[in-house]
């Protein structure tokens, strides 16, 4: 038992044992130190995904910064007869509740405000915590990354909104929509908190539990 | 049985024959490792061609109709991104028409050349490889979120104008439903157990011999 007050079962890891990113297939290299490629599918073999706490971190702060951006800037400038009106995404979800449908409009924040955050905070939550070598609350962390994995791509609807909105609405002169910044930077925090839950290795969070255990031979 | 290692966890740990609908989960993570399929490659090769044809009618029949002050427009997918693209949001244009077209395109027509590939034992190399680029488009395919998002498009202009769904709307629809059932009926592990080896040597000599998965060291 370790301090977790759960036991963790052997690693292909530690039976010395790596197994194939791409097709499954586990095999035995012959030295630790360099993995090889795997002899099914001839994709390079790695024991955990090279350098992943760095790439994730990268990738998380870039996407915190683009965060700003994505949120203060407009998504939508509406131009009818004259008069121009600017739209951030916030100001889209007050739209959708204002005009009777609030379904959508829960839809819309949570696809668009709630996702992006919470998938950069558990993110850093994990990267911390494996950092540390923590070993408590290992399922609700596995559970976690399968959530940001699972649910992250939806965080796109917005930019599909107002993408289907711009191709729409072209009635000109009585009206035309066209797109504003904020939609490409928050379509590069989408795209940039994918690509970190891509690069996390959620096997290092089982590892340092692994490590605060005795291990027999 | 087939000694594995969870993808999310590293446990090590064998998998039993599984009988039809059943599933092998990881005993530590609980992250599915195996689904017990009737015919898996069949069907899948089946759902996958339906799931081809509704690609195709989605993409080429009109998704909706705008009617406005007398004015009548429509719009297919890639006619969405295309005037985005005009009104020089390329950037924008461009992951749209990634997301909602090429990658769910790439995804599919991929795992059908696999499907199709894997009937005749063993499959060559290639095989592999295009299924990689399969697995490695479909986290970017989003037909889904796409068609969610074009539901709350409609919300936000329906006081402007009257819409009216096309037929790609129907067959974006049956797309989802259909390419859902693939990646449920479809376990990568059966391709690969068919596909040629990349180190003829190392390949198992004699299939159903204890731990044929775990390869000798070389």
């Amino acid at each position: 038992m370790n301090q977790a007050g759960y036991r963790v079962g052997f690693s292909a890891a530690e039976a010395g044992l790596v197994s194939c990113a791409s097709c499954g297939l586990l095999s035995r290299p012959a030295r630790r130190a360099l993995a090889g490629h795997c002899p099914r599918c001839g994709s390079a073999l790695a024991f955990r995904k090279r350098n992943s706490v760095q790439y994730t971190w990268a990738l998380v702060i870039a996407a915190a910064i683009c965060y700003i951006p994505a949120n203060a800037l407009p998504v939508l400038t509406t131009t009818t007869l004259g008069s121009t009106e600017s739209d951030t995404i916030i100001g889209g979800v007050v739209f959708l509740y204002t005009s009777g449908s609030w379904p959508l409009a829960l839809i819309v924040l949570v696809a668009s405000v709630i996702i992006p955050l919470g998938k950069l905070v558990a993110l850093a939550y994990l990267l911390i915590t494996v950092r540390r070598g923590s070993v408590a609350n290992l399922h609700e962390r596995a559970r976690i990354y399968y959530l940001v994995e699972f649910v992250g791509r939806w965080s796109m609807l917005d930019v599909f909104v107002d993408a289907f909105i711009v191709a729409l609405v072209q009635l000109e002169p009585l009206m035309s929509v066209e797109p504003g910044l904020g939609v490409v930077f928050f379509m590069v925090v989408v795209v940039l908190t994918m690509l970190a839950a891509q690069a996390f290795d959620p096997r290092l969070i089982w590892d340092a539990a692994r490590r605060s255990e005795p291990r027999r031979g | 049985m087939e000694t594995v290692a969870c993808p999310h966890c590293d446990l090590l740990q064998r998998i039993p024959p599984l009988a039809p609908g059943h599933k092998a989960r990881c005993a530590q993570c609980a992250e599915t490792l195996a689904v017990g399929r009737r015919d898996p490659l069949g069907r899948a090769l089946a759902l996958t061609m339906a799931a081809a044809l509704a690609f195709v009618i989605a993409n080429t029949a009109p998704l909706m109709g705008l009617s406005a002050a007398g004015r009548e427009t429509s719009t297919t997918i890639l006619g969405g991104a295309r005037q985005m693209w005009l009104q020089g949001s390329e950037v924008t244009a461009a992951i749209v028409a990634f997301c909602a077209v090429i990658a769910p395109a790439g995804h599919v027509l991929f795992l059908l050349v696999v499907l199709v590939a894997v009937r005749r034992p063993p499959a060559p190399r290639w095989v592999g490889d295009l299924l990689r680029s399969a697995h490695l488009m479909h986290p970017w395919s989003m037909t889904e979120v796409m068609m969610l998002g074009i539901l709350v498009a409609l919300v936000k202009i329906a006081q402007l104008a009257t819409v009216l769904p096309g037929i790609g709307m129907y067959a974006a629809g049956a797309f989802i439903f259909l390419l859902s059932a693939v990646t449920v009926s479809f376990d990568p592990r059966d391709v690969w157990k068919r596909v040629e080896w990349a180190d003829p040597k190392a390949a198992p000599a004699l299939p159903g011999r204890e731990g044929r998965e775990v390869v000798p060291a070389r």
